[in-house]
């Protein structure tokens, strides 16, 4: 009982940075149509990003309160992975926009192995730890083994900053004109540029959130682990990805559920099967939804028009 | 003054019109900003480790490189487009009386030279290593080059039935690969069959591999396959990774034993290669005998393809790949269509993977990762799909490259001893696979026009129509 409790405490967590990546996937997905192979690494890019700042920051700058350093590495590394997450698209995916149907895909994969070899040669081939941020934890209560279950400050502020920042960017989707002119982008692009709709702004400003939430999720994945190296970004980007066409891609909600199922499957997997297949799990996981329910959870079905 | 230079003189002012140097200027300045943006601090930070520390090592010298350098690539980029834009609005004096007609494809003025050419210098290969090096010995590292270009030419063409002829897009390719390296493999460790034996078995295991993993994804399409085949791929790796008993693991398998020469071992006393025919026993001998068997092989997945395009289902695929509705309107078995292409790819994929296993004598799950099936699937893109001389072309460029980029000794004149060129060798070959589907998305030779045809060939090819969803 305790150690289920404390395996749907890290699911949890883990699901919650699932979400945050995902997000980026299912909303690419859902206004071009493509699968935004390179997400992941743009996750693991902005971890590099925020693990620099926060040694900036505390090494040379001398700020010693953990909590504003994190606030100022938060917000600083979603404006630069922003940056490229804007630039990617401008260079690599917006001059292929009516080429044939592979062309992104292709495009995404050449801009996926740059990135990773980027950084690799950029910042080196090794392990790169952090020094410790957070490490408080809450005892929630003791079982009767001896066997703590534990919710760490770290866990916390994952699931604290991810909540509002979902609520932050599901109200911008919804609420207001940008959310207004994807929607109408997703649904047909050249009636809504025809409505008057700048459409490759749009686009671009999808591309910008997403990295900005995969920034986030970059920031929060490089608290709780506390190391990042450059090959970082592959698998949790393919599970992202799972956790984007399991929620039903195109659906907000649905990325976020979609997390926290596989983040939740991914932990009890490795604590009650076996921990070397748990990477097995997660793609036969991606292969079994795709094939059987390629709508995913919360998602319309695709509607096929010749 | 002469003649040329007043006609160069005459137009530079009509250049410079156009080309407005303030507005590009300004754009390139912009770039470069962006640069420096992205540069922040990926670049102008490097963190080093000593011990269990982390520190921190600036270097803005860099970040100022390379920020100048964007700014003058993007300049570069205006003045030519300017300079092309120029040549286009002044229209060229015969242009109007040429009559329209259908141009002959890159491929037909390629392959008419180009095929006697390269087969000619394949097959003389290990000769003119051996007299321009001057022994077996020195030739050794330009055989074996040849050899891993052979395998990934062949490894290319294969996958180019699967991607360039049923249009299937494949990210997983390198798991057939992986059978057949695993299959002979283990048949020759276990049972102790010999090279020839375990070479169909391994394609016939991976042919099957193919129709497996080829069912369960044939109702999808497009982005979808792509990353289901991918996680094929992954499983099959993760697997072998893990299930130790069958295929010890991480560590792999090693001391395969090594292909005979029909029966006669490579060996230097009686009985061997060198003593049947009366040579002085050299191991260059093997070598030599792997690329001939690698070429034939090669040659067999040409000739193989080119041969099933011509045959009803050859032109199956190419229908599957223009429109698979129109396809299946015109009543042709999809589910056949894609599974012969899915075991087909893969028998081919096995053989190389057996050949790759006996030229190593050792196999590990570390050579079959996703790497790999990129790089597969870029010779394949790179080269035109569908395209089997692109496909070589692309294969002796994407493999052989990186090979030029290591003996680039002056580059570390330039910019320092620490400086290997091979490190960027995944870094361009990233940023080439983004160039060429902006530049030239159908690749170095473009074939899309049926292989058969009736009667005679229409001026409108498939070239200029767009694909559909298929």
């Amino acid at each position: 009982m305790e150690i289920f409790v404390q395996q749907l405490i890290n699911g949890l967590t883990l699901g919650s940075i699932y979400g945050l990546i995902a997000i980026g996937y299912t909303m690419v997905f859902g206004i071009i149509g493509m699968v935004n192979f390179a997400h992941g690494d743009v996750f693991m890019l902005s971890a590099f990003i925020s693990l620099i700042f926060f040694l900036l920051l505390t090494t040379w700058l001398g700020i010693s309160s953990v909590a504003l350093a994190l606030l100022i590495v938060l917000v600083v590394a979603m404006a630069l992975t922003s940056l490229w997450g804007w630039a990617i698209e401008r260079i690599a995916y917006r001059p292929l926009r009516g080429s044939f149907r592979l062309a992104p895909l292709i495009s995404a994969i050449g801009v996926s192995i740059f990135l990773s070899n980027f950084v690799q040669v950029a910042q080196g081939a090794r392990n790169k730890p952090t020094p410790p941020m957070v490490q408080d934890v809450i005892v929630l209560f003791q079982g009767e083994s001896g066997y703590n279950v534990a919710l760490s400050y770290k866990q916390i502020i994952i699931m604290v900053v991810t909540a509002v920042l979902l609520t932050i960017f599901w109200y911008l989707v919804q609420k207001t004109s940008l959310g207004r002119a994807q929607r109408a982008c997703e649904q047909d692009r050249k009636m809504a540029a025809l409505l008057g709709i700048n459409v490759d702004r749009t686009i671009s400003l999808t591309f910008v959130i997403g990295a900005a939430l995969a920034s986030v999720a970059g920031t929060m994945y490089l608290l709780y682990y506390g190391v990042v190296s450059f090959n970082d970004g592959f698998v949790p980007g393919v599970k992202a990805f799972t956790a984007a066409v399991l929620g039903g891609i195109g659906s907000l909600p649905g990325a976020v559920l979609g997390g926290l199922i596989i983040g939740l499957i991914e932990v009890f997997w490795s604590a009650y099967f076996s921990i070397e297949y748990k990477d097995v799990a997660a793609f036969s996981i991606l292969a079994i939804v795709l094939i059987f329910m390629p709508s995913g959870i919360l998602g319309r079905p695709e509607v096929e028009k010749v | 003054m002469n003649a040329p230079s007043i006609t160069s003189t005459a137009q530079t002012p009509a250049v410079t019109r156009r080309f407005d140097l303030r507005a590009a200027l300004k754009d390139s300045f912009r770039s470069a900003l962006i640069m420096l943006g992205l540069s922040i601090p990926i670049l102008a930070f490097r963190t080093d480790q000593s011990g269990g520390d982390i520190f921190l090592t600036p270097r803005w010298g860099l970040v100022a490189i390379i920020c100048a350098i964007v700014f003058g690539l993007r300049l570069l980029l205006h003045a030519f487009t300017a300079s092309k834009a120029y040549r286009k609005a002044t229209p060229s004096s015969h242009q109007a009386t040429e009559p329209v007609h259908a141009e002959p494809s890159a491929y037909q003025h390629v392959s008419k030279f180009a095929i006697p050419f390269f087969l000619g210098v394949a097959l003389a290969f290990p000769l003119l290593v051996y007299l321009i090096q001057g022994g077996l010995n020195e030739s050794r590292y330009w055989v074996d080059l040849g050899i891993l270009i052979l395998t990934y030419v062949m490894l290319g063409w294969g996958l180019n039935i699967v991607v360039g002829l049923a249009g299937l897009l494949d990210l997983g390719y390198v798991a057939f690969y992986a059978v057949g390296a695993y299959s002979y493999a283990l048949l020759s460790t276990t049972f102790g069959l010999s090279f020839w034996i375990c070479l169909p078995l391994a394609g016939i295991l991976a042919a099957f591999w193919g129709m497996i993993l080829g069912f369960p994804v044939l109702r999808l399409r497009g982005d979808y396959l792509a990353i289901v085949t991918l996680a094929f791929g992954e499983i099959v790796r993760l697997v072998l990774i893990n299930w130790v008993d069958l295929t010890n693991g991480g560590a792999g398998i090693s001391s395969i034993p090594r292909a005979s020469f029909f029966g006669l071992p490579f060996t230097a006393g009686e009985g061997g290669f060198a003593a049947t025919f009366g040579l002085e026993f050299n191991g260059m001998h093997r070598i030599i005998f792997l690329y001939y068997l690698i070429l034939v092989l090669a040659l067999l997945t040409n000739f193989v393809t080119m041969r099933l395009r011509r045959l009803p289902i050859g032109r199956a695929w190419e229908a599957l790949r223009e429109d698979e509705i129109a396809c299946r309107s015109l009543g042709i078995n999809t589910t056949n269509t894609k599974l012969t292409a899915f075991a087909i790819g893969a028998m081919f994929g096995g053989f190389a993977g057996s050949f790759f296993a006996v030229r190593q004598g050792f196999v590990s799950p570390e050579s079959f990762n996703f790497l790999e099936s990129a790089i597969i699937l870029a010779i394949v893109v790179l080269g035109g799909m569908g395209s089997q001389i692109g496909v070589a072309i692309a294969a002796i460029v994407l493999v052989g490259g990186p090979e030029i980029l290591r003996n680039l000794t002056f580059l570390q004149a330039i910019f320092g001893t620490g400086f290997d060129p091979n490190e960027y060798r995944l870094l361009l070959f990233g940023a080439g696979m983004v160039a060429m589907m902006v530049w030239r998305p159908r690749g170095l030779i473009s074939e899309r026009e049926p292989s058969v045809i009736l009667k005679e060939r229409k001026a409108i090819s498939g070239s200029l129509v767009k694909e559909g969803h298929g």
